[in-house]
């Protein structure tokens, strides 16, 4: 008896004990934080000042995490295109008797992190800081990544306190679209940082400059996380906006990371040794051992156009619509697809059928050698006197998915239907800049093609510069000088239709003409593969080139 | 002495200008767009003529130059186009990451290096000797950026005892010696010191069979000194030239590796100059290298001054 009560009185402690160390567990559990680490591809940071720079992807981890724009892309389909929904704006319309006036009412009751309200002021201020050089808080800076987005926003003016007029410099209905790209910053918030300048800066334009340095480094804006931590060219922190005004987006996550790691070996490192939870394009080769090691590569068409461009100045071999058809037919996209590790998507034009600005185009973009050899014997050329060919391409660059194996690999595609293909390889930033100067321009090099990968999110980025004689080099990217009055009717109905529905009709009519024309090879879109340890939830990846991670959850 | 050194100083002054001159120019000679990191391709001319005002690349190079260095002689390198951060910033902050990864690299470099080079020596001609030679070699010859992805691979994918990547859990501004971030280093400072590891053990190496073949050894063996003792004199002997090497190998790595700091994201001037070329961040490019040269010019007055100061006959040639 005397041995048993101690063992008793043992076993209930050990059991007490037990049950309290479980407690423990099960609370620091539930009280553990919840972190996504995300590995990008930028080698910097992208701008956290509220218009990124770094292209779409720092729209994607700076400016839609932390910021909100009047308007939002819909990303939370997989299986249909993104299209636009209300964000800071509740609805829109054009004003009827004066086309180039729009009234847009915003959502009340939102507040920027730093507590001060998001109103009527609170835009008109935001697009000052683009477009009224008189403004104090003018930013060059952020002027580049925003107007070109809006070419035709010209003003803005607050009518109450929750609606506000934008005034375009010509009537266009692709406004709304293109208002995803200015994302709303606090004022307030800047106004403090102005204020916080030293007084011995005296000059009006350098207090301005030291103001938004110092916002970006603490940022304020309206989006589902807050910016709690940043280290230049290292690391980004974002927790989450507990108060954000959307519960379907108000994030489960407490804290992501961003790490910016631009070699793609590093990514791979960094993923498959538990340092980060995600990475951007992960390097093609590696996709199998990511796999295998039980990560997942999520991937969809983006409405990103990896092309040849074709020129049509005088002499060039394209100004043959049946030479173009043909190099559009003698693409074997599957095997190219199989060389990329299936990270790839098979275009049949600029947008996919799917889409609404499809339009059911004539000539079906597809792989089939016969009716391509047929069309280049009917053009007068034959595997004894192919057509020679110039085509400019870049060893690497933004977008540009694996530019030398892809293009050699369309290169020995054509050979077989008469084409003499010739590469004159440009360092990235130079083939961007000289893509601006056109194929008439020396910088040409005598070229009849260019390989500039695209994205294809709103009309005018779409088609509208690839098509529109308005926008011949050096005005835009109208790179080939491909267009005609036929085409330019149809872009001046689309930017004067001011319903959806009616604008997205004339959209598809564009969209078949310039497939039926072909100014373009059409090669990939890019599926923006990213892989992600099994423990992050939620995940969908749309057909976007943004992806939203406020509903996503980690275990 | 002091008007040597005030000869070399004003010697210094030309060249220094002249290695600004040069960097304005590679810079600005290079083809592409000054805004193209602020600036789509379809931006149109006209906020394109804007930028380039607002920004001064409307100004003629002349103009241009003389407002920068004017402006580098008062400690501001301009801001870079791509973050809108002050250059003279983001330059000395990855000079810090940089010295510090150099450093760690070029000490493990000597102590290996030396270790290495003293066995092969004094062991000559052995199997150890040949050991440690093919080391040495290996160290000289492998491509460094190669190692440092075999590294990671062994390291942080496989065996996941390493970090890939990065300057600590917090970034470098968060840095402390402690094992949480000291294990950042780890990888990225291996990687370095493989090629000092090789000169200097290969230098060791020749030194050793010199001095080991000379009389005084002789001398102390006649004497019966012990084995101990002889190789005492020995590394005493070779230390200073080992020093030295050691000195020239610290001064290659504080310019930073591009290839090494990309492998493994790590913030130091090479990564900050791979960025700045991919960006096209022309202040940002010109701030870098102008502090980097600096850097040398003012390393080779130092060791100019400090040779006379030992050897007088260096300053009346």
């Amino acid at each position: 008896m005397t041995n048993t009560l101690p063992r008793k009185a043992l076993l209930s402690s050990l059991l007490g004990a037990a049950t309290l160390a479980l407690a423990v567990a099960s609370t620091s559990t539930f009280a553990q934080e919840k972190v996504l680490r995300i590995g990008m591809t930028a080698a910097d940071i992208p701008r956290t000042l509220g218009q990124p720079d770094q292209g779409f992807e720092g729209n994607r981890f700076t400016g839609i995490p932390m910021y909100d724009a009047l308007t939002h892309w819909d990303l939370s389909k997989y299986d249909e295109a993104s299209v636009l929904l209300p964000g800071l704006a509740t609805e829109w319309a054009v004003d009827a008797s004066d086309t180039t006036k729009w009234v847009f009412k915003l959502r009340e009751g939102v507040k920027f992190h730093d507590g001060s309200d998001f109103n009527a002021d609170a835009v008109v201020w935001n697009v000052q800081k683009v477009l009224d050089q008189a403004a104090k808080h003018f930013d060059a800076s952020q002027v580049g990544v925003t107007a070109s987005r809006m070419p035709t926003l010209h003003s803005a003016r607050a009518i109450d306190a929750y609606t506000v007029e934008l005034t375009t410099s010509e009537p266009d209905a692709f406004l709304p679209l293109n208002l995803t790209n200015l994302f709303m910053a606090s004022p307030a918030h800047w106004e403090a940082k102005l204020a916080a300048v030293p007084a011995s800066v005296t000059d009006p334009a350098e207090r301005s400059a030291q103001a938004w340095r110092a916002f970006a480094a603490d940022a304020s804006g309206t989006g589902p996380f807050k910016m709690s931590a940043f280290s230049p060219r290292e690391r980004l922190e974002m927790v989450r906006n507990e108060a954000y005004w959307d519960p379907a987006r108000t994030p489960k996550l407490d804290r992501v990371v961003m790490i910016p790691l631009p070699e793609a070996n590093a990514r791979t490192a960094a993923l498959l040794s538990g340092q980060v939870d995600w990475i951007e394009a992960p390097s093609p080769d590696a996709m199998d051992q990511i796999r295998s090691r039980g990560f997942t590569i999520y991937s969809n068409p983006q409405p990103h156009v990896w092309p040849w461009q074709l020129s049509f100045a005088e002499g060039s071999p394209w100004l043959d619509k049946r030479v173009r058809h043909a190099a559009n037919l003698c693409v074997n996209r599957e095997e190219l697809k199989q060389l990329l590790g299936g990270m790839m998507g098979i275009p049949k034009g600029t947008v996919t059928p799917d889409h609404p600005w499809w339009g059911n185009p004539s000539f079906d973009i597809r792989y089939d050698p016969d009716a391509a050899k047929a069309l280049m014997t009917e053009a007068g050329f034959s595997a004894s006197s192919p057509v020679k060919v110039k085509v400019q391409i870049s060893a690497s660059g933004s977008g540009q998915m694996q530019p030398l194996p892809m293009n050699e690999y369309v290169q020995e595609s054509l050979r077989e239907c008469f084409f003499d293909i010739e590469f004159d390889v440009l360092e990235w930033n130079t083939l961007f800049t000289n893509w601006r100067r056109g194929a008439k321009d020396p910088t040409a090099n005598g070229a009849h093609a260019i390989n500039v990968s695209f994205a294809a999110m709103d009309p005018f980025f779409a088609m509208v510069r690839f098509s529109s004689t308005g926008a011949f080099p050096p005005v835009s990217n109208n790179w080939g000088f491909f267009g005609n009055d036929e085409i330019d009717a149809i872009i001046a109905d689309a930017r004067t239709s001011f319903d959806d529905t009616e604008r997205d009709a004339a959209l598809a009519r564009l969209h078949a003409r310039i497939v039926d024309e072909a100014p373009f090879v059409w090669i990939a879109h890019d599926v923006g593969p990213r892989a992600m340890s099994p423990k992050v939830k939620n995940v969908v990846q749309p057909k976007s080139w943004f992806i939203d991670i406020a509903p996503m959850d980690i275990e | 002495m002091f008007l040597y050194l005030l000869r070399r100083v004003i010697y210094t002054l030309p060249i220094m200008l002249g290695v600004a001159f040069l960097c304005f120019l590679l810079v600005h000679i290079s083809p592409g767009d000054p805004l193209v990191s602020i600036l789509p391709p379809d931006a149109s001319i006209e906020l394109q003529r804007q930028l380039m005002t607002l920004y001064g690349f409307d100004r003629s190079y002349f103009e241009q130059f003389v407002s920068w260095i004017w402006r580098a002689l008062q400690g501001d390198l301009g801001t870079s186009i791509a973050t809108g951060r002050p250059v003279a910033d983001e330059v000395f902050r990855a000079v810090g990451n940089t010295l510090m990864l150099a450093g760690v690299a070029t000490l493990i470099g000597f102590f290996f290096g030396s270790l290495f080079g003293f066995v092969a020596g004094y062991f000559r001609d052995s199997w150890v000797d040949r050991a440690a030679s093919a080391l040495s070699v290996l160290g000289v010859s492998v491509p460094h950026y190669w190692l440092g992805m075999v590294l990671v691979i062994i390291f942080s994918s496989w065996l996941m005892i390493l970090p890939a990547t990065g300057a600590g859990p917090g970034g470098s501004g968060a840095w402390v010696w402690d094992w949480a971030h000291v294990q950042y280093l780890i990888l990225p400072a291996v990687t370095m010191s493989v090629i000092p590891m090789g000169i200097i053990a290969r230098t060791v190496r020749a030194l050793v069979a010199d001095i080991l073949a000379q009389e005084f050894v002789v001398g102390l063996k006649a004497k019966g000194m012990t084995d101990v003792g002889i190789f005492l004199h020995v590394v005493k002997n070779a230390a200073p030239t080992a020093l030295a090497v050691m000195g020239l190998q610290l001064g290659y790595l504080l310019g930073g590796s591009i290839l090494i700091e990309t492998v493994f994201s790590w913030p130091g001037t090479g990564f900050l100059l791979n960025s700045a070329i991919f960006q096209r961040d022309l202040p940002l490019l010109q701030g870098t290298i102008l502090v980097l040269a600096m850097f040398f010019v003012l390393l080779n007055l130092l060791v100019d001054v400090l040779q006379t100061t030992l050897d007088p006959r260096i300053q009346r040639s």
